[in-house]
């Protein structure tokens, strides 16, 4: 598990990996991506079988790529009861408990000033807000009807959220939980592209709201509205393009010694099984461009799109992710429950690999930094949603909440666990 | 189109509590216009036989919650439990799978569609067969008008689909290839 920067036989393979023929790009993190536009074809016969020996095997032609497709999770939640919270992994003196279920496709989520718990979703339709009352919890439906509701945000009293085609608000969100009424459009200049079409925004410290617009496609050349971080004003006024070649980016959040977005960024698909590593990114300046899709994790250029290009135009990650990892949601920890080793690291959380025959992730590290921003070490911190190359969770988003507990959602069961650092409430399985 | 016999089915069944009807009764309007034995013979309408439960239960939770929107299938899954859900994917799985049709196709034409089909990794998902296999579905023989309309819908985001897979995969495609691909995918055996 390559988490450092890149080595010197990353670069080798990097090499060697552009020289061989790639069959025609295929699928994203996510969605299989648009096929290069197809001229009529001309009268083929079926593919003959690779003799044992062949160089060709691992071509994604072959077999063992053709058993590679997205993984979707079952629409219904799981029970409380059938959540796998005891298989899943803490380091010492850490606990893991169950902090609400039965949300669908639980993903996004962000906490109100009054510690409602806002929970976004990709596949359904709802927001939810949880919401602890006089030692109870439950869990409400705030919004419904909407449209790919991944991107939430929250800023003085108000809940932003990010549909597909538009962000909307609720003012004064907690004093209306019950009765939010329709949300507020602000914003509408999206593309509509379903391709790395569900969005990720947030607020940041210049009380800008940010919104990412992915690539619409696996590996594709686009238009200058796509592949970018934007930002705009609260009220959806005055929207620029912060940053470019972001290939798609489902998670994003301040540093907040240096004040600077670092953000997670999915690569490509369909190269190889082992490259590019995801990316975790840092914003020193507006107008960066990432490198998607010239460049890869930094180090090497496309084989279709990198002709003419070197990764020297571009700026690279800050740390490699691991290899189709779907690294996701992120945030910098400021509390003080854990110990003081954690303070202002960040926990990123990793959905895991589809496009890799031994899948990878399914897990949420813990980053430390150096005083200059740079990456110090990334480390796991939760473990064990992964077992026997299956899934029986999949991490999407981390969420601290003010009394310096961890909130980590898991989108294939529809729950959100939370983690807490001393006296356990209850035992966990320990590292 | 054959619809009024099924609303009149539909109707009488309403009012009978549903909760009362046996699965046998339940499952009836089903098969009326799905087709008894997993093959639709009715336009635009598709068949159902052999699916892969796990595609089917995602299909009939959207259709529950009305993420994917159809006047009679939204109606049909009107008040069903999860379990109902759940009862109802595996017994369609269950149906036999759909029978290609009497004609083979024309070689030519499905010689040219199959090099489309390659391009576009459809096998990769569904299958070297087009079984599917988990949430991806079996298209293999799937009503060659259901295809087409499917793929078209994808591409003008009129369906959403569960996940974006199947936008990313048609947003390439000009009509005609996916007219060649319907025609490949209904014909194949």
């Amino acid at each position: 598990m390559r988490l450092n920067s890149a080595s010197r036989r990353s670069l080798l393979l990097a090499g060697t990996m552009a020289g061989l023929l790639i069959a025609g790009p295929l699928s994203a993190q996510q969605p299989p991506a648009s096929a290069p536009p197809a001229a009529a074809p001309p009268a083929a016969a079926a593919p003959a079988p690779l003799p044992p020996g062949s160089p060709l095997i691992g071509r994604p032609d072959s077999e063992a790529a053709a058993k590679l497709a997205p993984v979707a999770p079952p629409p219904i939640p799981a029970a409380a009861d059938k959540l796998p919270t005891a298989q899943l992994k803490v380091p010492k003196g850490f606990n893991i408990e169950v902090y609400a279920s039965g949300m669908m496709n639980a993903r996004t989520m962000r906490v109100g000033d009054k510690g409602t718990v806002f929970v976004g979703s990709r596949l359904g339709d709802k927001v939810y807000a949880i919401v602890n009352k006089d030692g109870k919890r439950e869990v409400k439906t705030l919004a419904t009807g909407l449209y790919r509701p991944n991107g939430l945000a929250y800023h003085n009293g108000t809940l932003y959220i990010a549909e597909l085609p538009k962000i909307s608000k609720i003012e004064n969100v907690e004093d209306k939980l019950d009765n939010p009424g329709k949300p507020v459009a602000i914003y509408d200049d999206l593309p509509k592209d379903e391709a790395h079409g569900w969005r990720t925004i947030g607020v940041g410290p210049d009380n800008k709201l940010y919104i990412e617009v992915g690539q619409p496609g696996n590996n594709v050349l686009h238009d200058a509205a796509h592949g970018q971080i934007r930002r705009m004003n609260l009220d959806g006024t005055g929207a620029e393009v912060y940053v470019r070649g972001v290939r798609h980016s489902v998670g994003f959040d301040w540093n907040p010694q240096n004040k600077q977005m670092y953000f997670t960024d999915n690569g490509r698909d369909w190269l190889s099984e082992d490259l590019p590593n995801d990316e975790l990114n840092r914003v020193t300046k507006m107008g960066e461009h990432f490198g998607a899709p010239y460049c890869w994790q930094g180090n090497f250029v496309d084989p279709e799109f990198g002709w003419g290009h070197s990764c020297s135009e571009f700026t690279a990650p800050v740390a490699l992710m691991g290899p189709h990892a779907a690294a996701l949601g992120i945030r910098f920890y400021t509390g003080s429950m854990f110990p003081k080793e954690y303070k202002n690291g960040a926990f990123i959380a990793r959905h895991g690999s589809w496009n890799r025959s031994n899948k990878f992730g399914g897990d949420v590290v813990f980053v430390k930094f150096n005083a200059d921003g740079t990456v110090k070490s990334v480390e796991p911190f939760i473990t064990g949603f992964l077992v026997n190359n299956k899934y029986i969770g999949r991490p999407v988003d981390v969420q601290p909440l003010k009394d310096g507990s961890l909130l980590v959602s898991d989108d294939w069961n529809g729950a959100i666990y939370r983690i807490t650092h001393g006296k356990p409430a209850k035992m966990a399985a320990t590292h | 189109m054959r619809r009024a016999p099924v609303l009149a089915l539909l109707l009488t069944l309403s009012a009978t509590p549903l909760l009362a009807q046996s699965f046998e009764a339940r499952v009836a309007p089903c098969l009326a216009c799905h087709g008894e034995k997993g093959t639709s013979e009715t336009p635009d309408i598709p068949s159902l036989g052999g699916q892969q439960a796990p595609y089917t239960l995602i299909q009939l939770y959207l259709f529950r919650e009305k993420q994917r929107v159809l006047d009679v299938m939204n109606e049909m899954t009107k008040g069903f439990s999860d379990d109902d859900l759940r009862k109802f994917s595996d017994f369609i799985a269950t149906l036999p799978k759909p029978q290609p049709p009497a004609d083979a196709g024309d070689p030519a034409r499905m010689q040219r569609a199959q090099a489309l089909v390659q391009q576009n990794h459809c096998g990769f998902c569904h299958n070297p067969d087009f079984s599917g296999k988990e949430n991806v579905p079996r298209i293999a023989n799937q009503r060659e008008d259901y295809l087409l309309k499917t793929m078209r819908e994808y591409k003008s985001n009129t369906r959403h689909g569960y996940d974006s897979s199947m936008a990313d995969v048609v947003a390439p495609l000009t009509d005609a290839q996916m007219v060649e691909l319907a025609y490949y995918i209904a014909h194949v055996r």
